[in-house]
């Protein structure tokens, strides 16, 4: 067990765990940030996807020493009130069915629209296409991020 | 173990027609109190006009926590901004509360209106006696009673304790569809919020004080047991507090930390007895099916006799792999075991089924235990079941604390219940014109609900029966079932029997039509051409949804250079379903851009719920039919993450459109019907663009 400092939503934390804890578990069990999901423990689904300072990051294969003194945000963090552009495409499509992967759907999306505001079809899939969604809902993903973006999408 | 709620359940679907599927009655939760109007078990209204609907059914994704509490505020003439849900764990007031058969919204159709309905009544009552003045001059409107002639206007909430003191009607007057202004309306689903800004609790976010984590080591081989542990490396890890066995086949890991707890199982030892089914697989199981296949049959569905057509014959053969749900949240369950009661909390659909295994695994009578439902990260029929209860219960007695069992993707995929694997023998007439006068399914698969436990009827599984629907009118019809047995655990799977059956039937329609020199849309529209009732299938609407797909999909149109179209049709949970598939092909493998589904399941409650759910069962249904298959070896499943068993992504997911038919009919089943028609459309489309037959799933494997 080592004491390990990170900043997560903008507030600096001290965790006391062993290094090679993946950081998805730190966020849910240490510091009780649940909205960042467990899917696949692999890097396979993206449902644990997080930004570590800008970049979307599979925090379950991502030990917690390697973020020491770097910048996470989850979705608990995205923005203030829970209304970044993507999160109000997301209501505006009404994307979710289960909902259990849509954190991580989320976050890669503001990901790829801090990086290209205005990604193309193509680019979306790229981007996307590491995150599963066994409800299906990839077609009002595509959409909700074109209406972040103000590329159409709205119907 | 094993309560017949499920078996109830599928039992009273069968006899849907005949009445209300679950009885109507008015149960209270409590004698009101301090103004507050609860006329029954569903509704709930406080002086401050806060209205509070009871889901008695698990949201797993399906939208009822909204569409649900829109059939009762309909009625009501509520001001839907004033609705509140509160998710009810397992009860006794509100009969079956099994989620599944695509039958939430159909069995609580009746009750749920009649609950609005009753309350609505009784308000506009209580506002005649307090202005005094004639009831008929009163009429509710949007959470209030107006009184028509002076305007005068009470809100329900300031309603509320007065209504609770009068006589609940016991058959209130229902709306007309026309009249409904929140039913049928896309209103935003409840639950989105809280999926977009990560403060939706699901079981595996649920948290008590000083809980601790499970993981569990389960035998990898089908029915094997512990033969004995070694917990010394277990130990070494930092926050592991108990190691111990906690049934035949399970070593429990318990941990301060979910990590804590999985390093602690990767490290321990456990030997296994293999048990009888080590040698067990996959391939040879089909040889099974393949070998049973003239064994003895059960008649499901017969017309004429087709052994007396003449004509040129056709048979054929396909088959299927057992396949696995694969929600996102893998399996969970948190249990506080204290002595004498037993609190859990989990993403199930079957509370009442967890509640009454729990008691009997724990020793405790079934009202010891109390359940409460949490959100679900995808069901598809995997928390019917309820090992995960059992087993969170087992731990949490067994370590002496509060316990949140967690399992990996790879325990989820390997220890799952699978849906059958299936072998299909069938064979047709065609006349001298091309068209079939004999049509023959022999189905081959083992049967869920036998495996279970649950008893036969006329001796084969009911269920079966219901899912092999048959709705052509085709003189000489034999539609049998050959019922086997497999050591592998069963579970019911989006659409359960539906997809096997649709798959096998629908392809060879589609060869019937090649054989014929007919169109494959053509061929199915001349056998429904008759307004008829079929073992139960209205002939029309199926027709209906037909023309429909074809319709919007442009079906006979010049499609773009190298795309080619597949159409199927089939009829599962009360509910009508035909889809067009778009494909092209790349490398040999089919491309699909465009899926246009088209459903008739009654009235629509909410367009973009149901729109959802024809869009989540497409893809669904496509993982499977691509490749999302579960394989056996050595008795152990093969696949264990979505590296070997691979969901559709975005870079594959084709748009799906979705159409309804416009209906005043009593709303059915929309979670399970957008699933079986998929793998023969798709099948049916790579033979458009091939003229190779695909009779064997998965199709890329
Ligand atoms: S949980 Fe991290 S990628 Fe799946
Ligand atoms: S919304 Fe259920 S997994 Fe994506």
């Amino acid at each position: 067990m080592v004491d390990i400092s990170l900043r997560v939503n903008g507030s600096e934390r001290k965790v006391n765990v062993s290094p090679d804890t993946p950081l998805l578990w730190v966020l849910r069990d240490t510091l009780e940030l649940t909205g960042t999901k467990f899917g696949c423990g692999a890097g396979l689904c993206g449902a644990c996807t997080v930004h570590v300072d800008g970049a979307a990051v599979r925090s379950c294969s991502t030990p917690v020493s390697q973020v020491a003194g770097k910048s996470v945000t989850t979705i608990e963090g995205l923005s203030a009130n829970g209304l970044h552009a993507v999160q109000k495409a997301w209501i505006a499509e009404e994307v979710p069915q289960c909902g259990y992967c849509q954190a991580g759907q989320i976050m890669e999306a503001a990901a790829l629209l801090a990086k290209n505001p205005q990604p193309s079809d193509e680019q979306i899939t790229q981007a996307m296409s590491g995150n599963i969604c066994r409800c299906g809902t990839y077609e009002r993903i595509r959409r909700a991020i074109h209406r972040a973006a103000g590329t159409g999408g709205a119907r | 173990m094993s309560p017949l709620s499920r078996r109830e359940f599928i039992a009273a679907g069968v006899a849907a027609g005949a009445g209300l599927v679950i009885g109507f009655y008015w149960p209270h939760r409590s004698s009101p109190s301090g103004g507050t109007f609860a006329p029954n078990a569903y509704l709930k209204i406080t002086p401050d006009g806060k209205i509070t609907v009871a889901v008695a059914r698990s949201e797993m994704g399906q939208g009822v926590r909204t569409s649900l509490p829109m059939i009762l505020a309909e009625e009501l003439e509520a001001d839907w901004k004033h609705v509140n849900i509160e998710q009810i764990g397992a009860s006794t007031l509100y009969g079956d509360q099994t989620t599944g058969g695509s039958a939430s919204v159909r069995t609580l159709w009746d009750p749920m209106r009649k609950a609005g309905a009753a309350a609505r009544e009784m308000l506009v009552s209580a506002a005649a006696l307090e202005w005094g003045v004639a009831r008929t001059s009163c009429k509710a409107e949007n959470g209030a009673v107006v009184h028509t002639t002076s305007n005068r206007r009470l809100t329900y909430g300031e309603l509320a304790g007065k209504a609770a003191t009068l006589p609940i009607p016991t058959d209130p007057p229902l709306k007309q569809s026309k009249e409904y202004k929140i039913v049928g309306t896309a209103v935003p689903r409840i639950d989105t919020p809280s999926k977009v800004d990560g403060t939706a609790v699901y079981g595996i976010d649920f948290r008590l004080p000083n809980m601790k984590y499970a993981a569990l080591a389960r035998c990898p081989v089908i029915g094997g047991k512990v033969a004995g542990f070694d917990d010394k490396e277990s130990k070494k890890i930092s926050g592991v507090s108990y190691v111990g066995k906690i049934s035949d086949a399970a070593v429990a890991v318990v941990a301060d930390s979910v990590w804590g707890a999985m390093e602690g199982r990767r490290v321990l030892n456990v030997q296994w007895d293999e048990g009888p089914n080590k040698e067990l697989s996959s391939t040879g199981m089909m040889d099974g099916l393949k070998k049973s296949a003239s064994g003895k049959a059960a008649v499901l569905y017969t017309a004429g006799d087709v052994s007396k057509a003449s004509g040129r014959r056709f048979a054929a053969e396909y088959q299927l792999p057992f396949m696995a749900h694969a929600p996102m949240e893998p399996g969970n369950c948190t249990a506080h075991f204290q002595g004498s009661s037993c609190e859990i909390w989990a993403p199930t659909q079957v509370p009442q089924d967890v509640r009454d295994s729990v008691a009997a695994a724990v020793g405790l009578d079934s009202d010891q235990v109390k359940v409460n439902v949490t959100l679900i990260g995808g069901g598809f029929g995997r928390r019917l079941e309820h090992d995960y209860g059992v087993e969170a219960a087992l731990v949490s007695k067994a370590a002496n604390t509060p316990v949140k069992v967690i399992w990996t993707r790879e325990d989820d995929m390997r220890f799952s219940t699978y849906r059958p694997a299936s072998y299909h023998r069938l064979s047709a007439t065609l006349d001298g014109q091309g068209w079939p006068v004999a049509f023959s399914h022999r189905v081959v698969m083992p049967s869920i609900n036998i495996q279970k436990g649950f008893p036969a009827e006329d001796g084969t599984d009911s269920e079966v029966k219901e899912e092999a629907s048959f709705v052509y009118a085709i003189p000489n019809t034999l539609i049998e079932y050959v019922m086997t047995e497999t050591p592998v655990p069963l579970g019911w799977m989006r659409s359960v029997n539906a997809l096997q059956v649709a798959f096998a039937s629908e392809s060879f329609m589609d060869e019937l039509a090649a054989a014929g020199g007919k169109d494959p849309l053509a061929l199915r529209l001349h056998l429904l051409a008759k307004d008829e009732d079929l073992n139960g299938w209205s002939s029309a609407r199926m027709r209906g949804v037909l023309q429909l797909a074809a319709e919007k999909a442009g079906w006979g149109k010049a499609l773009a250079p190298g795309h080619y179209h597949g159409i199927a049709c089939f009829a599962s949970f009360h509910t009508y379903m035909a889809e067009v598939v778009e494909i092209s092909m790349e490398n040999d493998q089919p491309r699909v851009h465009r899926v246009v589904g088209a459903m008739d399941c009654g009235q629509v409650i909410n367009p973009n719920i149901l729109e959802q759910q024809i869009q989540g069962g497409v893809i669904f249904a496509l993982t499977n039919a691509l490749r999302g298959q579960i394989t056996i070896e050595k008795g152990r499943v093969v696949q264990g993450n979505f590296d070997d068993y691979q969901p559709i992504r975005m870079n594959e997911a084709p748009v799906v459109e979705a159409h309804f038919v416009q209906s005043a009919e009593s709303p059915t089943g929309a979670g399970e019907p957008p699933v079986p028609p998929l793998a023969p459309a798709l099948c049916n489309a790579i033979f458009a663009a091939t003229k190779k037959r695909v009779r064997a799933l998965p199709v890329v494997s």
